[in-house]
């Protein structure tokens, strides 16, 4: 990254702070980051939360085991899990204008990351409802609940707890995939970034984007520590 | 077949008892057959249980006693036959099961408590989303079955934090709330170690003498000869022999039967 404005006499430090915290551009591109920050944390919290739920609805449609719907069901969840989401975001941000769909970026990078993520956790929550023990759909049916009531209150309950860990890796890894937004202009803190990196050509702000992650990230990693200790219970 | 059994069992000691409990049956089975694939594991049975009857059910492993426990309350779906309790015909098209599974309670080999529900949890949860009880009268009547069994200070517990012993009293307390007409047990005490066991057959005990109906799959022939108003032996999925815990342990007709009791008496 050269830089005709760099003073000669600068100490490689000096270069270094001057290159990846330079006080101006932090200064001038912070709002623009924030902006961004807050369109990924939107972004992150939608896809999590529809991507697992959709996950989960499908999950226990499976465990009916109707057989044309099953079908459907785990067509959708390899093919989601076989394609890398770049694939489809621009699939459906440069092809579906073709057939009269225009889907902002913001809807594209949503719509994918939730479908893949629901691809995962429909996965994770069907190994988890397999998992559970044959006896207690038994014990539940024996006192005559019904199915769909053995799942909701004595399958489920069991089946999620064993997901958490697998389930909170997967939707941290998808949630930061929101950064592949920057290729279809979102502004998010990836793109607003980069924006400010070819305008300054200075790389602080992309450290700021870096920062930036690590203060949204850091947090649910470690609430998914806490989550997996929490939710473990010792076995019968 | 069933009329033979009586006419037995009025010829023995425990004649009147026998007799007084004669009625029609709370639990009938008719030519029931259970297919796994090419094994057929039940292959005929007939069996009928009046109100208030202990019926035990041994035999080797593998002669279908507990398949045919499952069927009673479909939990196995029976290939052939017919299983009517309280006038319910559960293998009649349409029946709902759910309804029909509330009179029929049934204890398992492994407890199979909940583990992420307290002892009272356990109980509470078929009284409120099965019976519709309110939260206030399924705590009520879950508190006194835990009573019932003894485990009135375990209500909060859950199930990882009791001994074995004490999570199928809970089990049963669990069956017992529903107020089953029939109780089934699957090898109740087989997963326990020798001292629990005691604790679990005193509250059988206490379970009978309140007149319930139980048909039980077990290996405790003390028990049985103690407790039982009549012992079936099965082998090869049908019904060998059948009486009397007297007769049945003191003089076995079939050499089947004897054979199996010197097996497991040593």
């Amino acid at each position: 990254m050269e830089d005709e404005t760099t003073p000669p006499m600068m100490t490689p430090l000096e270069r270094f702070i001057d290159t990846f915290f330079n006080e101006a551009v932090i200064e001038r591109y912070l709002p623009a980051i924030l902006k961004g920050f807050v369109v990924t944390l939107e972004l992150a919290i939608l896809v999590v939360i529809t991507g697992t739920l959709l996950g989960l609805i499908l999950a226990c449609v499976r465990s009916y085991r109707m057989l044309p719907v099953n079908l459907i069901i785990i067509t959708f969840a390899d093919i989601f899990r076989a394609l890398p989401p770049l694939v489809l975001i621009l699939l459906a941000y440069f092809g579906l204008p073709n057939v009269g769909v225009s889907l902002s970026a913001f809807v594209v990078i949503w719509l994918v990351l939730a479908l893949t993520l629901a691809a995962f956790a429909e996965e994770i929550f069907w190994a988890g409802i397999l998992s559970i023990d044959k006896g207690q759909w038994q014990a539940a049916r024996s006192t005559g609940l019904s199915y769909t009531s053995a799942l909701i209150y004595v399958v489920l309950p069991q089946a999620v707890r064993l997901t958490v860990p697998p389930l909170t890796n997967r939707a941290i890894a998808i949630t930061m995939s929101t950064a592949l937004g920057m290729v279809i202009g979102l502004a998010d803190i990836l793109g607003a970034a980069t924006t400010a990196q070819s305008f300054s050509g200075n790389a602080s702000p992309l450290m700021m984007a870096a920062i930036a992650y690590v203060i949204m990230f850091l947090p649910l990693v470690i609430a998914a520590r806490w989550l997996e200790t929490r939710f473990r219970w010792k076995r019968a | 077949m069933i009329e033979e059994v009586l006419v037995d069992a009025m010829s023995d000691t425990d004649a009147s008892a026998a007799a007084s409990k004669r009625g029609p049956p709370i639990l009938e089975v008719i030519g029931l057959h259970k297919r796994f694939n090419q094994l057929e594991v039940l292959r005929g049975i007939d069996l009928a249980v009046t109100p208030g009857e202990m019926v035990f059910l041994i035999g080797p492993s593998g002669s279908g006693k507990s398949t045919l426990l499952r069927c009673c309350n479909r939990l196995e779906e029976p290939t052939a036959g017919t299983i009517i309790v309280d006038g319910v015909d559960l293998t009649a098209r349409g029946v709902n099961l759910n309804k029909a599974r509330r009179t029929i309670g049934m204890v398992f080999q492994a407890f199979n408590l909940y583990p992420h529900k307290t002892a009272l949890g356990n109980i509470t949860l078929a009284l409120r989303k099965v019976a519709g009880l309110t939260k206030a009268a399924a705590n009520e009547k879950a508190m006194a079955a835990l009573s019932d069994v003894g485990l009135s200070d375990k209500a909060d517990s859950y199930p990882a934090a009791l001994s074995g012993g004490q999570q199928q009293r809970v089990a049963i307390a669990r069956a017992l709330a529903l107020e089953p007409k029939v109780m089934l047990f699957d090898e109740p005490t087989s997963a326990l170690d020798p001292e629990l066991v005691g604790d679990v057959l005193d509250v059988m005990r206490k379970v009978r003498q309140a007149g319930m109906t139980m048909l039980v799959v077990s290996h405790e022939m003390r028990f049985a000869a103690e407790a039982a108003d009549r012992v079936i032996f099965m082998d090869g999925g049908v019904i060998v022999e059948e009486g009397p815990p007297e007769t049945i342990f003191g003089a076995p007709r079939e050499p089947r039967t004897r054979a199996f009791l010197s097996r497991v008496s040593h």
